[in-house]
C-alpha cells in the first residue's frame, strides 16, 4: 500500500529511487571518507557504528534517516560526495535537518550546476516507521514523500 | 530570481544582486539559505577578530572543496577576518609504520602543501596557526564576550560558547569560511538569548571530582543538540582559574562529539550562568542525575571496536582537543611519579601529548619539558583524529583519555589515571 508524507522542502527536486533506511544518525564524514578516499562509486557506508547502514550502497538510494551527527565537517563532506557523483539519490529526514547537514545540502544546490539532490525534512516519526530498506520512494518538488 | 523571507540590509541585498561580483552574491546566497532552514530573519555581522576554519587537512578526496576555495580565492572573495584552522594531520615525531608513512603523505594527504597555501592566500593567521584550541592564550584568537562567530571546530564553538560567553552557532566546515568571506552570519540558535536558555538540568551528585571527558559523554548523549544548565559542578571546580578552564575544555569536547551540544551552563563558573542564574532555565526543564552510578554505567556502554579485545596497546594519544599548558606541566609531574612507584624510566607505550604549537613553544621554555622528554612521551601538534582516520590506523590497537577520539576512531577509551598507569607500568 502507498502512503504518503508531507515534509518540508530543503532543496526541491523530484526523485524516484531504493530507499536505505537509517533508524540512527549518520554520520557523515565516518560514513562516506572511505568511499571518498579509495574511488568507490557505490558510496558504500564505512561507519562501522552504524548497524543499518555499514556496508551498504548509499550512492543512488534514498536515504530515509532521523538527522546528521558527527563531526562539523559533515557538510562539506556532503558537498564532495555530490560534487564526485556519489551523493544519495535524495535524503529524507523525519526530524528537522541539522545543520550539518542543511549546509551540505546548501552548498551543493548554490555551487554545483549539474548535481540534484532532492532533500526534504521533517517528515515525522511515522515515516521512519513505516519505510523499509528497497521500498520505492517518489520525492516530490512540493515536499511530498510516496512510499510504497 | 528566489524570494527570501529574511530581511536584508540594502548593502546585503546589493551583495546578493551581484555588487560585489557573481561569486560574492553566491556566497551571500549559500549564507542566507542556510539561514532561512533554521527561521533566521536576519544577518548580522561578525564582530570577532579572527575566525577559526575546521578544515586544515589536505585530504585528497576532499577535491572538491579545494576547487570551491579555488574559485573563491580566483574571484578575490577571501576572508574579512585572519583565522586560524584545526590542527595538521602529519607529524614526523609520531610513531609511524613505513607503510602508514607512503599512504599518510603519498596517498591520503598529499594535498597538504597545496591546501595550506590556499589558506594562506584565504587569510591564515600565520604559518603554525594549527590548533584545535585557538582560544588559548598562547595561540591569542579567545573571543570576547558578546563577539559574534563563524567557527565550525565542534570543540572550539562549545568553549567559545560556553566558557567565552561568545556566541556562534555549531557551524559546518565551509560555511565557517563563507561566513567570514561575506562579513555575516544568519541570525538564529544560539546567537539568540532564546537559544542560548537551557533546556535540561544536569545535576552532578558524584562523590569525588568526575572525569571531565566522561562527564561529558554522559551529558552530551543524554542532551544532544540541547542546551544543558549544570548543577553541582561548581563544588569540584571551585572557580573558572586554568585548571577549571582546561577541565571545562575537555568536558565541552565530549559534550560535543558524544552529542552535538554546543554551548552549555554551569552554575556559579560560566559567565552566563554566574550573570543570569537559574534565569537561564526554559520552563519545565527535562533533569538528568549524573552518580558514580550513572557514570559507571555510561563507561561500561562504550564498545570496544579492537579487532583483538585483549591486544597490548601500540600507542597513547593524549590531547584531543589539543591540550593546555597546564594539562602538560601536570601530565609531566604525573608520569614522572607513575614511573618511580612502578619502578621504570621511560613510558612502556609509545605516547603522544598533542598540543598547539604556540603551546608547545611556551612549554618548551619551562623546565618541565626537558623532563617530559626524559620519560620517552613524544610532544607534536598533530591531530590525532586525522592520524587515525585511515584503515591502517583504525588496525592499530590505539587508547586514549579523549572521549571524542574514541567516538570517531577505533581508539579505546581509559579514565586518566587508567592512561597513566597503562603508560608507566
Amino acid at each position: 500500500m502507498m502512503k504518503s508524507f508531507q515534509g518540508r522542502v530543503v532543496t526541491p527536486g523530484n526523485m524516484t529511487a531504493q530507499a536505505l533506511v537509517s533508524h540512527e544518525g549518520l554520520n557523515t564524514l565516518a560514513s562516506f571518507q572511505k568511499a571518498l578516499q579509495f574511488g568507490d562509486k557505490k558510496a558504500t557506508c564505512g561507519d562501522q557504528n552504524n548497524t543499518d547502514l555499514y556496508g551498504k550502497q548509499m550512492a543512488g538510494r534514498a536515504l530515509c534517516l532521523p538527522r546528521t551527527i558527527g563531526s562539523t565537517t559533515g557538510g562539506l563532506v556532503l558537498y564532495c560526495a555530490c560534487s564526485m557523483k556519489r551523493q544519495p539519490a535524495c535524503m529524507l529526514f523525519s526530524e528537522p535537518i541539522d545543520s550539518l547537514a542543511g549546509a551540505g545540502a546548501i552548498l551543493a544546490d548554490v555551487w554545483l550546476n549539474d548535481v540534484t539532490m532532492p532533500v526534504v525534512d521533517s517528515l515525522g516519526e511515522a515515516f521512519l516507521e513505516y519505510v523499509k530498506d528497497d521500498m520505492t520512494i517518489t520525492v516530490k518538488e512540493d515536499g511530498v514523500v510516496e512510499v510504497g | 530570481m528566489i524570494k527570501y523571507k529574511m530581511k536584508l540590509s540594502k548593502e546585503q541585498e546589493a551583495i546578493l544582486n551581484g555588487s560585489k561580483g557573481e561569486v560574492m552574491a553566491k556566497v551571500m546566497e549559500t549564507m542566507i539559505r542556510y539561514g532561512e532552514l533554521f527561521g533566521a530573519d536576519r544577518m548580522v555581522p561578525i564582530t570577532s577578530e579572527y575566525n577559526h576554519l575546521v578544515t586544515s587537512f589536505g585530504l585528497k578526496a576532499l577535491g572538491p572543496v579545494y576547487d570551491l576555495m579555488e574559485k573563491l580565492i580566483d574571484a578575490g572573495c577571501v576572508s574579512s577576518q585572519k583565522f586560524t584552522a584545526d590542527p595538521r594531520p602529519l607529524d614526523r615525531n609520531v610513531p609511524s609504520s613505513f607503510i602508514q608513512n607512503i599512504v599518510f603523505n603519498h596517498f591520503m594527504y598529499s594535498k597538504q602543501d597545496f591546501y595550506e597555501d590556499q589558506l594562506g592566500k584565504l587569510g591564515l593567521l600565520e604559518r603554525d596557526a594549527f590548533t584545535c584550541t585557538c582560544y588559548m592564550d598562547e595561540v591569542g584568537n579567545a573571543p570576547k564576550p558578546g563577539d559574534i562567530l563563524s567557527w565550525s571546530e565542534s570543540s572550539a564553538v562549545v568553549y567559545a560558547n560556553s566558557v567565552l560567553g561568545a556566541r556562534c552557532n555549531r557551524n559546518s566546515g565551509i560555511i565557517d569560511l563563507m561566513g567570514s568571506v561575506v562579513g555575516y552570519v544568519p541570525y538564529f540558535g544560539l546567537l539568540t538569548d532564546e537559544g542560548r536558555r537551557a533546556d535540561w538540568i544536569i545535576e552532578i551528585k558524584t562523590t569525588e571530582k568526575p572525569e571531565a571527558q566522561l562527564l561529558g559523554s554522559a551529558v552530551g548523549m543524554k542532551v544532544m543538540e540541547d542546551v544543558p544548565y549544570i548543577v553541582g559542578l561548581d563544588k569540584w571546580l571551585g572557580e573558572l582559574d586554568e585548571d577549571a578552564r582546561t577541565y571545562l575544555k575537555d568536558f565541552g569536547a565530549a559534550t560535543a562529539s558524544n552529542g552535538a551540544v554546543g554551548l552549555y551552563h554551569v552554575e556559579g563558573i560560566t559567565p552566563e550562568a554566574v550573570q543570569q542564574k537559574k534565569a537561564l532555565l526554559k520552563e519545565n526543564p527535562n533533569v538528568y542525575v549524573i552518580d558514580d552510578a550513572e557514570l559507571k554505567r555510561v563507561y561500561d556502554s562504550y564498545p570496544v571496536i579492537w579487532k583483538n579485545k585483549e591486544a597490548k596497546p601500540k600507542l597513547c594519544f593524549m590531547g584531543c582537543p589539543h591540550m593546555s599548558l597546564n594539562q602538560l606541566v601536570n601530565w609531566t609531574e604525573k608520569v614522572e611519579r607513575g614511573l618511580k612507584e612502578a619502578g621504570n624510566e621511560k613510558v612502556v607505550i609509545p605516547t603522544v601529548f598533542t598540543a598547539a604549537p604556540a603551546v608547545l613553544k611556551k612549554f618548551e621554555e619551562t623546565p618541565y619539558a626537558a623532563r617530559l622528554k626524559k620519560t620517552g612521551v613524544i610532544l607534536s601538534y598533530i591531530c590525532p583524529l586525522m592520524y587515525m582516520n585511515n584503515p591502517l590506523s583504525t588496525s592499530m590497537p590505539v587508547i586514549t583519555s579523549s572521549n571524542k577520539l574514541r567516538t570517531y576512531t577505533s581508539a579505546r577509551y581509559y579514565t586518566d589515571e587508567e592512561i597513566l598507569e597503562q603508560i608507566t607500568r
